[in-house]
């Protein structure tokens, strides 16, 4: 009912916003102004450019003066320091070229509105000015290119040989990390063999994957290279460390990788910020279904000597997990049979062919 | 000659509409009196009417548009209200009175196809393609007034099922606009991907079938049916610019035809294009082999030329509307051509600067990186050019002017920050974030609407005759204005903070949710800037039918759809199609009486005015 009501009184407001607007076409067209109009309004739109100009580029600036700490996520990493110097260097140019092209625009507009009497300046083309135009965007563009180029070869160069390898894995709707326990390598897995225990789809037949621990969050040392190897089961997601300025899908049967040297310790994060609460955060930033938006991972950095304890501490999968482990010795007791079995048929099958 | 030409061009009229005899075309408004209104208004094959057509429709589609983007926005400012007052509407879509996450992705979804190919492909190009490539070039009709006539209802048809989408119970697509699979090939992934992915894929189909008779027959007439004396160095920029989108369209399109043929392929039919080596829902697939980055190879080989076809036509239309009422010639007409074969040509290598992070080989990265920094240059020369049309005009601020002018000023600003997004080391940090939302808004998003807006206020008066109130379009262009600088400016300051997009909320996150006060804003903002919208909603729909008469050259304009008269007909000129002498900038030229010289008016009729070569020409 209440919905009815309201619905009538839009459309009555709408009814009489149109009355009053035929009025006031009507007593225009008898009172004569809509004649006059033209000058008037062109002088007022005119005025309304310089105004928009001068509040907006103030309001612009204040507010982006005012949001500017908040804008900066802390840097924790040391590609991070190099991006963000560009970022800003970039930013300074395309500011300039912001605010001359917009002064221009309004500054023309206002400059150059319709006056009684005058001709617009006949200037069909200058083949000079557009050289001139062509070139320095060219040139500018050449050296943020070139510029580009260096630190992205290097940030996805390959990583250094001693870095401490992790990988992440993205499922709806959340992530799980994996690490190489002692031998640092990381065992075999296949999708195949995933299930409510078993996540990441262990083989555990292979002997290196004995050791592997799954961890609640990521733990990295501070100033050592890091490589991230990423992975996904089901949807694309995506790794997104904004303090370490990292990046990186997330792709299902396409491992993908990141590295990056964490600089400043949890800890030392916090004292900065002088917030004891601060954490790394880990972000999903492709979107994958309706839990997207929660898929969070607290990151911690350690001292390298804190790290390398609570490295010792874990526990592997396959400790914590005996029957897993059980089972797949079962299978591999019977796959030995099998296969003794098919060595002796073998000879059989040849000569069947 | 003389008389041997105009045969010449009756015989290409006999190709526009064979059978019907130049006799009849004097009678052309007799002659279309006695159709029935079924074949004169709704299946019509007058490119005059599908453009009003295409042009009613996309409103229609921008209103939806619109308001799923003030519901999401709802959701974005105030994460914490309830939403239970919707219910009545959006029945089990609100849950214990939120929006269902499933829906807030259903809505960022919908809002985006609707706005990019709907509204800004379908509205715009079909819209001014339509309505201005025969009248500006001479021609009667367009090559073929029967496909185009389809190519219409097959958009129409197309709507209708992504409509119907809407309302069927798993939802409409919900994995974003770009449709990534596995999330879109997946029903158990989320529930859009079910039957509201399967319309998608189809409704996408019929479109792009639309597009590509709708392509084929614009680049046609373009090449075949100008009328005497229109070279192509004589046509306006409009037509320049609607012409290389439906060359963009002609060979992007069939591409995303195929992504969605592969992808309904590995829905449906158990094939691997992009499936491998997934566990969902307790279960293991048993797609391998597949890859997800070559569907966005693929999706990006149309998406990318997709921005280009949705804002080279509101180039095209702003530097003509820019020059009229600068009363000023447009600055370096040929560079103005030439920056827009160059947009045309790298639009098609540039695609993988959406992929830089995305596991791509990072050496294609730099490849990209490289290519997608020139496409900046053409960009810069258009700006420039456009600036220097204003410098010494004589400035009318007509609504369509207004609109130009914002064009300009948002597609600088929107532009600019495509430098930082197309240099891949800061995209690591960029990609996905709020900057991108905020960057692809306005340069494509908000330009092109403002574009649409110009072009239907300074064409209005040839589409109905009469004149929009400049009134209201003030305040429509005001407030329009104002309102996308509010949303979209902040919006980097989140962006750069890292906010991820396509986020139901951000409160999970300590990183992301210190800008609470600063996305109420947005959300005020952008509601407001919608609701500004019904002025012209209201302005449009009054004024064809008690608006101003208008007469028949209201902005004292040069190129040849002035030269009709007030009300069209089928066929356009009721006697012969007039010839073209000059180019269509011949504005404020010294010693011409007028500030301006249509195209059709030999330089033997202004010796006064003429160049020392132009003396001696026709």
């Amino acid at each position: 009912m209440t919905a009815l009501g309201i619905l009538l009184v839009l459309v009555l407001l709408l009814v009489v916003f149109g009355l009053l607007f035929r009025l006031q076409i009507l007593t225009s067209i008898f009172s004569g102004s809509s004649a006059r109009d033209f000058g008037m309004s062109n002088r007022v739109n005119a005025v309304l450019m310089i105004l928009f100009m001068v509040i907006g580029g103030a309001a612009f600036a204040w507010s982006f003066g005012d949001n500017f700490n908040k804008m900066n996520p802390p840097i924790a990493s040391v590609h991070g320091h190099a991006t963000e110097r560009m970022f800003w260097t970039t930013m300074i140019i395309i500011g300039i070229v912001f605010v001359l092209t917009q002064v221009a625009l309004f500054v023309y507009s206002y400059k150059y509105q319709h006056k009684e009497g005058r001709r617009a300046y006949f200037f069909p083309h200058n083949n000079k000015i557009e050289i001139i135009w062509t070139v320095i965007p060219a040139i500018v563009m050449a050296g943020l290119v070139f510029a580009g180029w260096k630190e992205w070869t290097r940030i996805t160069g390959p990583a250094p040989k001693d870095s401490v390898v992790l990988e992440v894995m993205g499922k709806q709707f959340n992530w799980l990390v994996r690490y190489p326990g002692t031998d640092q390598k990381l065992g075999v897995v296949n999708y195949r063999l995933i299930d409510a225990t078993n996540e990441f789809g262990f083989d555990l037949t292979d002997k290196s994957g004995l050791d592997d621990f799954i961890a609640g969050e990521i733990h990295v040392p501070k100033g050592h290279p890091v490589l991230l190897k990423i992975r996904s089961r089901d949807v694309l997601h995506a790794v997104y460390m904004p303090h370490f300025r990292v990046q990186m899908y997330a792709v299902p049967g396409m491992p993908t990788k990141f590295w990056f040297t964490p600089t400043k310790t949890t800890d030392e994060m916090r004292a900065q910020l002088g917030n004891p609460k601060f954490n790394y955060e880990l972000a999903c930033n492709q979107i994958c279904g309706r839990g997207h938006f929660a898929m969070k991972l607290n990151i911690v950095v350690d001292e390298p000597d804190d790290y390398v304890a609570w490295y010792a501490q874990q526990k592997s999968f396959s400790e914590q997990n005996p029957d897993v482990l059980a089972s797949f010795k079962q299978k591999e007791e019977k796959l030995v049979v099998k296969e003794a079995a098919a060595a002796v048929a073998t000879p059989a099958t040849k000569a069947s062919l | 000659m003389a008389a041997n030409l105009s045969t010449q061009v009756q015989g290409g009229v006999g190709v526009t509409e064979p059978g019907i005899s130049h006799e009849e075309h004097l009678h052309h408004d007799d002659h279309h009196h006695d159709q029935h209104w079924l074949f004169k208004y709704v299946f019509s094959t007058d490119h005059k009417v599908i453009a009003k057509q295409f042009l009613i429709t996309g409103i229609f589609w921008a209103i939806l548009g619109g308001t799923l983007s003030s519901l999401f926005r709802l959701q974005l400012g105030w994460p914490e209200a309830t939403m239970e007052w919707l219910t009545p509407v959006f029945g089990k879509w609100i849950e214990a009175g939120k929006l269902s996450p499933d829906f807030y992705l259903a809505l960022v979804t919908m809002h985006g196809t609707i706005m990019v190919f709907f509204v800004l492909t379908a509205g715009l190009s079909g819209t001014f393609s339509n309505f201005l490539i025969p009248l500006q070039v001479g021609a009667r009709d367009m090559a073929s007034g029967f496909m185009n006539m389809l190519s219409y209802w097959f958009f129409f048809v197309s709507g209708i099922i992504m409509f119907s989408s809407m309302f069927i119970e798993t939802g409409p697509a919900s994995a974003g606009w770009t449709i990534y699979p596995p999330l879109s090939a997946l029903p158990q992934a989320i529930p859009g991907s079910g039957m509201g992915m399967t319309m998608w894929l189809v409704s996408m189909a019929l479109f792009i079938v639309s597009q590509l008779l709708g392509g084929v027959n614009y680049i046609t007439t373009v090449i075949n049916l100008r009328t005497r004396g229109m070279s192509m160095s004589k046509l306006p920029l409009t037509i320049w610019s609607f012409f290389l989108t439906a060359v963009l369209g002609l060979l992007s399109f069939p591409v995303l035809f195929s992504a969605a043929l592969l992808l309904i392929f590995d829905r449906s039919f158990g094939t691997s294009f992009f499936l491998s080596d997934i566990y969902i829902a307790g279960q293991a697939l048993n797609h391998t082999g597949g890859s997800p980055v070559l569907f966005q190879h693929l999706f990006w080989f149309l998406g990318h030329p997709e921005v280009y076809i949705v804002i080279m036509p509101a180039m095209g239309m702003v530097s003509e509307i820019l020059a009229t009422n600068a009363r000023k010639p447009i600055f370096g007409y040929r560079a103005m051509i030439g920056s827009l074969l160059g947009i045309s040509l790298l639009s098609f290598v540039v695609w993988a600067h959406h992929m830089f992070v995305t596991g791509m080989n990072p050496f294609l990265g730099s490849v990209f990186m490289f290519l997608t920094l020139i496409i900046a240059v053409p960009s810069a020369v258009k700006t420039f050019n456009w600036l220097a049309t204003l410098w010494r005009g004589n400035i009318r601020f007509t609504t369509a002017m207004l609109f130009s002018i914002g064009f300009v000023s948002l597609f600088i600003s929107g532009g600019l920050t495509g430098i930082i997004l197309g240099n891949a080391a800061l995209d690591i940090q960029m990609h996905n974030t709020y900057f991108v939302v905020a960057h692809f808004h306005l340069v494509m998003g908000s330009s092109a609407f403002f574009g649409l807006f110009a072009g239907v206020y300074h064409w209005f008066p040839k589409m109905f005759g009469r004149m929009m109130d400049e009134k209201l379009g003030y305040i429509h262009f005001w407030l329009t204005f104002i309102g996308v600088y509010l949303v979209f400016m902040p919006m980097h300051y989140v962006g750069i903070a890292g906010f991820p997009r396509r986020y139901y909320a951000w409160t999970g996150f300590d990183s992301f949710s210190q800008f609470a006060d600063l996305n109420k804003f947005i959300s005020i903002a952008a509601i407001l800037a919608f609701f500004a919208q019904f002025v012209f909603i209201f302005n449009f729909f009054y004024s064809i039918f008690r608006g101003r008469r208008a007469t028949e050259n209201p902005w004292r304009s040069t190129t040849l759809e002035w030269t009709t008269p007030l009300h069209p007909g089928h066929g356009n000129w009721p006697g012969e199609i007039p010839a073209v002498y000059r180019w269509p900038y011949d504005y404020s030229k010294p010693g011409a009486e007028e500030d301006f010289i249509p195209q059709n008016v030999p330089f033997s009729k202004t010796q006064s005015s003429n160049l020392p070569y132009e003396s001696e020409m026709e």
